[in-house]
């Protein structure tokens, strides 16, 4: 017997995985750069979301035609992989279709996957279709050029070329079509082969074969580069997602210790310093790079499959404004990956490069256009919060520089001085009465 | 206004021994702002013709922090945070209505954690317990038939998931209830959050609240009624800069309520 298919499979397995397995770590690596955050709240609530918003895309069929597609391909991709689990033990074991033995039920489940295939396949199309015929707006933002637009391009041409694949090995397995048996689409392709020798349609077989294992193989790791990484990461981010009313914001611990001390009579002010505790003081307030964001904003980016609807949503983005709740996300990403590289250049220390996420990828225009309206983050179909970067950006900027606009400045001087946001005088609050 | 409104503070019940039944936060735009003011009374007129025992805390009142916040300074707002909560726990404050989004939001979400636990209520909301109550009627005199579109506010509607309270309070009315292109969950802003209000707008191809008024413009309304000062700033200042002044009024839903009943 001939072992070497076998072997080859092995080793393709065992690159393709291994090599995921490798980036997975990196990603994880990169993810735990941010702050520590408390999400231990909520559980049942959590998981509830992961169900219904990743796993039950309630969040996506708002928009109903990209919702439909996208549940149809979503659904598709989920059930044809169970045949890359048939597909893995003939590889290994050197079989040819496993469970073909198992009777009706494996014909009614490839008749599922081919029915499947077929309507990945045309979605997928239309997906194509509506970015580059249609050029529906979102796929066309300043941001969406370069890698960002021909990494959107290049998933759905490797869908195309999985789902075909599957297809012609099905139709060119010629004992499988014997079976008659789940053959529902590809009886209907078998004929384009029927020309050709018997064994040059077992040689179309094996390769549309093996190149259908070694696509998937080589699409799993394509994901850690591409904004593809939603179809895992969806999952722990919708679990990790917002769960408290979309308007509050968290309040900063170490400010309230600093304001309970300074409004506290009994605290001596010529007393030394309290000592500090461990890590308990951040560095800074705010942040002006990942490293100040906490591992969930940083998993949110990583999240991101830059659909736009964020942007889309966005009133200042309607309206003309630079801010772009995506970009956002896709600078936050970028960042990070470059910090990552540098830490992976330096043994393992990041190394000051002179650059951060603040004005070297989001400017302060961005920042100071947001309305914090929340639509970016109701729009999102996996639970990103986009302004929770931009709200923490601004902290950065007026805490620790003092640098909001100068009419801002104004609007928190009256604040401090009147309590009020405009120059009146407290003790005329009530004299609307009278008027 | 010839009949006088009747607006205690906070200080005279104290000095009776008495507690209100609710304490209504003006809020500063309900204070100052001479749109806002006419809301404020409005509610006021609504509260006195339901007999409800309020207060105010008058001059004891400062701005709840919300803008500083949404600005970025966190320090300026718990400063603001730690003041009102001193003044509203050492008056014992249980329960507290307001006819601002923001300072709705921010009392009820950001200042349990710094001690200060309320039960908050909208004016819309507190205005549809009245009527579930039986203690305020609504009819819709002057409005019935008008068609009205609500402008859900950010902080009210997506930040807090209020979005029935209000429109309630319009079908009460027998208006025609006209829900523009985005609404509810998907409303789109009126450009004042975020502090917002205080700084001229980044620049773009259009000021948020004429895109917004447009979207109203879009289904003819009579009337565009909102429940916040600053979305009624934003959208009265975009009636004027589309010209629809005579055709179009921008109408806080107490407005709308007491202007009904002939209050």
């Amino acid at each position: 017997m001939n072992y070497i298919p076998n072997i080859l499979f092995a080793i393709a397995l065992i690159v393709g995985i291994g090599f995921f397995a490798k980036n997975v770590k990196k990603l994880i690596r990169n993810i735990k750069l941010g702050q520590d955050v408390d999400v231990s709240d909520n559980t049942s609530q959590r998981w509830k979301n992961m169900a219904m918003i990743a796993l039950g895309q309630s969040k996506m069929v708002k928009r109903p035609i990209a919702g439909f597609l996208h549940v149809i391909v979503y659904v598709g991709f989920i059930i044809i992989n169970i045949e890359v689990l048939a597909i893995i033990i003939d590889g290994l074991a050197g079989t040819h279709r496993i469970f073909s033995s198992i009777g009706p039920l494996y014909g009614v489940l490839i008749g599922a996957f081919e029915v499947l295939a077929v309507l990945v396949f045309v979605s997928v199309i239309i997906f194509w279709i509506r970015r580059n015929i249609i050029k529906i707006k979102r796929f066309w933002a300043s941001e969406m050029t370069s890698w960002p637009k021909n990494d959107a391009n290049y998933i759905l041409y490797i869908e195309m070329v999985l789902m075909a694949l599957f297809l012609i090995m099905n139709a060119t397995d010629l004992k499988f079509q014997a079976m008659e048996n789940g053959n529902i689409i590809s009886q209907y392709l078998a004929p384009m082969f029927s020309g050709l020798s018997e064994g040059t349609i077992h040689i179309i077989e094996r390769s549309a074969w093996w190149l259908h294992i070694l696509g998937i193989l080589a699409f799993l790791n394509y994901l850690y580069f591409s904004k593809h990484l939603h179809i895992l990461l969806a999952f722990p981010n919708t679990y990790y997602g917002k769960t408290k009313p979309k308007g509050q914001f968290p309040n900063n611990a170490t400010v309230t210790k600093e304001v309970k001390m300074m409004m506290d009579p009994n605290v001596d002010p010529f007393a030394a310093q309290p000592e500090v505790e461990g890590d308990a003081i951040p560095a800074k307030f705010g942040a002006s790079d990942v490293q100040d964001l906490n591992w969930v904003q940083l998993l949110n980016a990583y999240t991101c499959t830059e659909c736009g609807r964020c942007t889309s949503e966005c009133p200042a983005n309607i309206t003309g404004k630079k801010l772009s709740p995506r970009k956002i996300m896709m600078d936050t990403r970028d960042r990070l990956e470059e910090v990552g590289k540098n830490i992976d250049a330096n043994n393992g220390v990041f190394k000051d490069d002179g650059k951060q996420l603040l004005d070297d990828y989001i400017t302060r225009e961005e920042l100071w256009a947001c309305t914090t309206c929340n639509a970016c983050v109701e729009a999102c179909p996996v639970s990103i919060d986009p302004m929770s970067i931009i709200m923490e950006m601004r902290n950065y900027l007026v805490m620790e520089q003092s640098a909001a606009p100068m009419e801002l400045n104004n609007m928190m001087t009256n604040i401090e001085n009147n309590g009020a946001p405009w120059p009146y005088n407290q003790m005329d609050r009530l004299n609307w009465k009278n008027e | 206004m010839s009949e006088q409104l009747i607006v205690p503070t906070m200080a005279e019940f104290m000095a009776q021994g008495k507690h209100p039944e609710v304490l209504f936060w003006v809020g500063c735009a309900g204070s100052f702002d001479d749109r806002a003011k006419k809301i404020t009374k409005a509610f006021v007129r609504i509260l006195n013709k339901s007999n409800v025992e309020f207060a105010v805390l008058g001059t004891e009142e400062s701005c709840t922090g919300d803008p500083a916040k949404r600005a970025g300074n966190e320090f300026l707002f718990q400063m603001q945070a730690a003041t009102n909560i001193e003044v509203l726990n050492g008056y014992e404050i249980k329960k507290i209505v307001t006819a601002c989004p923001h300072c709705f939001n921010t009392i009820k979400n950001e200042y349990p954690g710094l001690g200060g636990n309320y039960q908050i209520m909208h004016h819309t909301q507190f205005l549809k317990s009245l009527l579930d109550e039986g203690r305020l009627t609504v009819e819709g005199g002057q409005f019935k038939g008008k068609r009205i579109t609500f402008h859900d506010p950010c902080y009210l509607g997506r930040g807090n998931d209020v979005y029935e309270a209000p429109r309630d309070l319009l079908r009460k009315l027998d208006v025609e209830l006209v829900e523009m292109k985005s609404c509810k969950s998907r409303g789109l802003c009126c450009g004042a959050g975020g502090a917002q209000m205080f700084k001229d707008a980044e620049p773009g191809n259009k000021e948020i609240n004429v895109k917004r008024t447009e979207e109203a413009i879009d289904v003819k309304p009579e009337i565009v009624a909102a429940g916040c000062p600053f979305c009624n700033t934003m959208l009265t200042d975009g009636v004027k800069a589309t010209n629809k002044e005579s055709e179009i009024a921008v109408m806080d839903i107490a407005e709308l309520i007491a202007n009904a009943q002939d209050l």
